[in-house]
């Protein structure tokens, strides 16, 4: 009985197994597609002046240098600013705009999560609809906000209105309700006070919740032109984005190619490697990201 | 009418009790609410008022009724552009990328090695826009040198080179391609992890109960589900199809060929940023706020939840 079983299964086990190669095939061609101008990009940055503008087009490089990256250094120093200046810019925004954006929602996600309160259904649905709309709407009246409380060319402008997304605290919120009540009510019984709760037994929990945060802020803040664009003044307070396109000098210019590719590599890493390094707690954040209607 | 005054004040003094009895619950939320307010919420509502006044900075802003949407939709021969430009790409990006997007979580979801492919697809949406500009000039470079004419040439399928980014008719699909390349955002993130944790018992019982191959397994199993992360990805996937702004700047130049990289946002940015003409510009945020709201909303009511089990 069991080997005819087998038997009658093996066939079709066998067609499935092709069908499963194929795929295999196809998911990998698709992401070596998607790939590609990444891969272009980390090339182009190693290679040496003669192998970026040879004809016929190469794709790979194959004598690496890491020339570019001496030579971006040199083109930005020329000016008042040295290039430096602009990672330290971005850098030092974009961690406080991580920091704070943590903390602020998670704070924030803790009573709408597991508070009963009035205006907490209001408050979420606020929280919902601004999701809903592309944030660009709202560009003028920050613009003038951040001008009224003379934040303009400072680094504020470019951090606090950036700190309270709708995107961040919607994720920690959905991710913190699944969690039972339980673990809190056992905490009270002991006579903690809801700090405590929070610091001790809320926070250890939600942290695939504030890395994913963490994550999405990073990447945004990180290339955000809108705010250096709009919110700044001199050279001294932009950022990496700006400072790239600057070396760029707009759109068709040539001139220094491999300075370009060197700061465009350096544009690019961090993001792919923060996502990296945090993708197993975003995606189990990504669980409980649901709308329900 | 002296009772209703009564019960009313009676009602609020309740909600007073009721507020201070929670008052831990606004203190942790106080932070966040108040930047939340300042500049999102009072931000919506003052581009509505904006958006009916005459506003330059300079002077304070002067109520002019509808004039500037007569003037938006009447005689803005540009923003009309810049509409049609940004519902074209909306209209194919948004539902191309929405699909796609879920057709590749789903076919991860059937593999192994699925974190390796997942940030495969993922990685492109986290890329700087200004960062990868430098990338797309050299694949769509107008001359023999750029990589996709030298291939095309090579292949005989094209004799001349052509001019990607400066030919009215191929900038927008130009556009519309690198948005695409980019669009596995937070919505496919979404996907991929909300399509994992469909309990492998329930498709058993699917197959106990008839079901004959994986596409009916995906429309009556899976996408029942799924509906609070395809909601969100809806929303998702709608706010960014009307966010083309970075790409179509870096690749079209500004002010594009003809206007032919035009969008809403480039628009906007325009009259708010190069021109301060701030009641204008917020006639323009306030249409893209209505068409982003208004299609979440519809999304909304079509993955609704309620009445299901």
């Amino acid at each position: 009985m069991a080997a005819l079983r087998r038997k009658k299964r093996f066939p079709r086990h066998r067609r499935l197994k092709w069908g499963r190669v194929m795929l295999y095939v196809f998911m990998t061609a698709v992401a070596a597609f998607m790939a590609m101008p990444i891969i272009y990009l980390v090339s182009s940055a190693f290679k040496p002046i003669e192998e970026l503008f040879v004809f016929p087009p190469r794709f790979f490089v194959q004598h690496p240098t890491t020339r570019n990256f001496v030579e971006l250094l040199l083109a930005v120093s020329g000016s008042s600013v040295p290039f430096s200046r602009f990672a330290f810019n971005s850098v030092f925004v974009s961690s406080v705009t991580v920091l704070g954006s943590v903390v602020l929602s998670s704070m924030a996600a803790y009573p709408l999560a597991k508070h009963r309160f009035p205006g907490k259904d209001l408050i979420f649905l606020g929280i919902v609809s601004a999701l809903m709309f592309a944030p660009e709407v709202t560009q003028i009246p920050r613009y003038l906000v951040v001008n009224k409380l003379g934040l303009i060319d400072t680094y504020g402008a470019l951090i606090i209105p950036n700190l309270a997304g709708a995107l961040g605290l919607f994720l920690t919120k959905q991710f913190l309700e699944q969690i039972p009540g339980v673990l809190l009510e056992a905490a009270r019984v002991d006579g903690a006070s809801e700090w405590t709760v929070f610091t001790k037994v809320i926070m250890p929990i939600i942290k695939p919740a504030c890395a994913t945060v963490a994550m999405l802020v990073f990447v945004a803040a990180w290339n955000d032109t809108f705010s250096p664009l709009v919110f700044t003044r001199s050279e001294a307070m932009k950022t990496l984005p700006l400072a790239v396109q600057t070396v760029a000098g707009g759109p068709g210019v040539v001139a220094r190619t491999g300075a370009v590719m060197a700061a465009s590599f350096v544009l690019t890493m961090p993001t792919i490697v923060v996502f990296l390094l945090l993708q197993r707690l975003v995606l189990e954040t990504m669980v409980h990201s649901g709308i329900k209607a | 009418m002296k009772g209703m005054w009564r019960r009313a004040a009676g009602r609020l003094t309740r909600l007073g009790q009721e507020m201070k009895r929670h008052r831990v619950s606004y203190c942790f939320m106080a932070p966040y609410l108040v930047l939340f307010f300042v500049f999102t919420v009072i931000p919506v509502i003052t581009a509505i008022y904006l958006s009916f006044t005459y506003f330059n900075v300079l002077e304070p802003p002067r109520w002019i009724g509808w004039s500037n949407y007569r003037l938006l939709f009447l005689e803005d021969d540009v923003f009309l552009i810049a509409l049609k430009n940004t519902l074209v790409f909306a209209v194919i990006a948004g539902p191309v990328g929405y699909i796609a997007s879920f057709m590749l979580a789903w076919l991860i979801n059937q593999l192994r090695f699925r974190a390796a492919y997942t940030l495969a697809f993922y990685v492109p949406s986290i890329t700087s826009g200004i960062a990868m500009a430098v990338v797309w000039m050299y694949f769509f470079s107008s001359d023999r040198l750029g990589l996709i004419n030298y291939v095309l040439i090579n292949l005989g399928i094209i004799n001349e080179p052509v001019l990607w980014l400066h030919d009215k008719d191929t900038i927008l699909p130009v556009i519309i391609i690198v948005s695409l390349w980019m669009s596995m955002g937070a919505g496919f993130l979404a996907f991929v992890a909300g399509l994992k944790n469909v309990p492998d018992e329930l498709y058993e019982a699917g197959k106990m109960d008839g079901i004959r191959n994986k596409l009916e397994e995906m429309w009556l199993i899976t996408v029942p589900l799924m509906k609070p992360q395809l909601l969100f990805g809806a929303v998702m996937a709608v706010v960014g199809s009307f966010q083309v702004f970075g790409v179509a700047m870096q690749l079209a130049g500004f002010p594009s060929p003809l206007y032919a990289g035009h969008t809403i946002l480039t628009h906007l940015h325009d009259y708010a940023f190069i021109r301060y003409e701030m009641g204008y510009a917020s006639a323009i945020s306030v249409v893209l706020f209505a068409i982003t709201f208004g299609l979440s909303r519809i999304f909304m009511k079509v993955f609704s939840t309620h009445g299901d089990y």
